[in-house]
């Protein structure tokens, strides 16, 4: 066999974020029936950057939520490039509480340059709203497969990415920060990102290697094109098909308890040690 | 020879102890202040330094901190009385690397909200940070799933949680257990939101009016209960352990 050419995470970098990668629709219509898109936080907005609704996966229901980005410049600025607002996380939190409720399992795809940073999205509890969806997530009593199909960024991914499996695609990124943001936190100087992309660790599979994702789907060919896109997808496919049925074969508490555990050790050998166990220090007032 | 070499190692001891204590009195200020005299005493004081990506230079910059605030990363937590009521807290320090969460301040934060839960004791956390530390990388992100599911755990469990934002508190800080505390106060003045001012200008092209995402401005938004200066603090956090049943032990 061939081997691959070695691709730099700066070029896997620019591959997510190719303007014809494939979008959350996409991977809907590829992989779904029945697709019913349901919308608002019921709060008094709608945010089109996300994408919830429910659908049937080999004859089972599922709730499917989705960053959405456009496949066009007009597209794209009404989904605003797939950064949510807190009005997007608080329908994804309503429709997963509603999962719950009908239990039915969530698949979500991570596809977003971060959270917006803008005004009302300060105004509107950006924080909170986040850190109520990773909260849910922790013991939603339902699975939740998370895949990362093109880039995933900051707390804006992982509002819908607290899971039981979560996969990336082979040229998906998933990172703390965009490139630009950690050059420019880091080291004052934004245009640094290729140095960025290669000490961040945001490959597949150098974060498949820290155990921080659970699988890498491959792009063996090209998935802008008709035939890639169809070989990656069967691939996902079988893998949904196959994890869904187990997850939900297991004990709700279980797969609760489960999940804490995953991510309360998710440093694996990497965590943190202590020096001494259980010495006390007391102040002096 | 024998009695010099234990006068040297009293004499190094004594050092040691003289510089640990003086370091001490740097930290967690506010929960001293709070703090019955002689209640509160530090736990899990002694995380190594974590670099669990290798990132370069990351070791210097943790040995800088350590220099700079007397502990071994951003958070410290212990245990200690409010009036007599016992209380497990937790003290971010932004002194250290900008009080960013990296493995070891999430460790520390989900060690103390188990604490809590076991010992069926309230959680009191003051955070102030700038968000998830860079050198860490995904590990960083991960923290804020980690301590968020901890925080949630424990709030399900009963356990009643007090977050106090202090300045600043923003990005994957605010965006995880901040924001989580069945109670949320905030010191007035204190800068608390997702994204910093600068991101933000730099998104919306315009300067921010005076005030924007400070403690006044998130009351006023929804985010905050109370803005309480820290003269006011032990007494406000004394009334609502109170108001929730906490007796003296």
């Amino acid at each position: 066999m061939k081997e691959k050419k070695e691709i730099s995470a700066y070029q896997r970098v620019q591959t997510a974020r190719h303007k014809d990668r494939p979008k959350v629709t996409d991977y809907i219509d590829a992989l779904f029936d029945d697709f019913i898109e349901l919308s608002g936080d019921r709060l008094g907005k709608e945010d089109l950057s996300l994408l919830g609704g429910i659908a049937s996966f080999h004859g089972m229901p599922v709730t499917v939520i989705g960053h959405r980005k456009g496949k066009n410049l007009d597209e794209n600025v009404k989904y605003n490039f797939g950064m949510t607002s807190p009005e997007g996380y608080r329908k994804a939190l309503r429709l997963m509480k509603q999962a719950e409720k009908f239990n039915r399992p969530v698949i979500t795809f991570i596809d977003t340059p971060g959270a917006y940073p803008g005004m009302e999205a300060e105004e509107n509890g950006q924080s909170i709203a986040i850190a109520t969806n990773i909260a849910k997530m922790s013991n939603l009593k339902v699975p939740i497969i998370s895949i990362v199909t093109g880039e995933g960024s900051s707390g804006g991914a992982l509002a819908i990415g607290v899971s039981d499996r979560i996969w990336m695609l082979e040229n998906a990124i998933y990172a703390v920060l965009s490139p630009e943001g950690f050059a420019s936190i880091l080291w004052k100087d934004s245009k640094r990102v290729k140095e960025a992309c290669e000490v961040m660790n945001i490959t597949a599979d150098s974060l498949k290697k820290y155990g921080i994702v659970d699988d890498v789907i491959s792009e063996v060919k090209p998935i802008t094109s008709e035939d890639g896109f169809k070989m990656m997808i069967e691939e996902l496919d079988g893998k949904l098909e196959r994890e869904l049925s187990s997850l939900k074969k297991m004990d709700k508490e279980d797969l609760v308890q489960k999940r804490y555990e995953k991510y309360r050790h998710i440093e694996g050998e990497r965590a943190p040690k202590e020096t001494t166990n259980g010495e006390v220090l007391k102040w002096a007032d | 020879m024998n009695m010099f070499s234990n006068k040297r190692q009293v004499l190094l001891a004594y050092r040691k102890l003289r510089t640990k204590n003086k370091m001490l009195s740097m930290t967690g200020r506010r929960l001293r202040f709070v703090s019955d005299a002689g209640t509160f005493s530090e736990m899990y004081g002694d995380f190594k330094f974590n670099n669990p990506l290798e990132f370069p230079e990351y070791e210097e910059k943790l040995e800088e901190g350590y220099k700079n605030s007397g502990s071994n990363d951003a958070a410290l937590v212990g245990r200690g009385k409010i009036n007599g009521i016992d209380f497990i807290g937790v003290e971010l320090n932004k002194g250290f690397m900008m009080g960013s969460m990296g493995t070891v301040v999430g460790e520390k934060v989900t060690l103390a909200c188990e604490l809590a839960d076991s010992l069926n004791l309230p959680l009191i956390i003051f955070s102030a940070s700038g968000g998830a530390r860079m050198q860490e990388g995904m590990f960083s992100l991960m923290q804020m799933a980690k301590t968020s599911a901890a925080v949630e755990k424990f709030k399900e469990n009963g356990g009643l949680y007090i977050s106090v934002l202090t300045h600043p508190t923003t990005g994957g800080v605010s965006a995880s257990f901040a924001t989580l505390g069945d109670i949320i106060l905030a010191e007035p003045n204190a800068l608390i939101g997702f994204a910093g001012p600068r991101v933000i200008e730099q998104t919306i092209k315009q300067k921010l009016p005076a005030g924007f995402q400070r403690s006044e401005f998130q009351k006023d938004h929804g985010l905050v209960d109370k803005i309480v200066p820290l003269e006011e603090m032990k007494e406000t956090l004394y009334k609502i352990l109170k108001l929730h049943g906490c007796k003296e032990l």
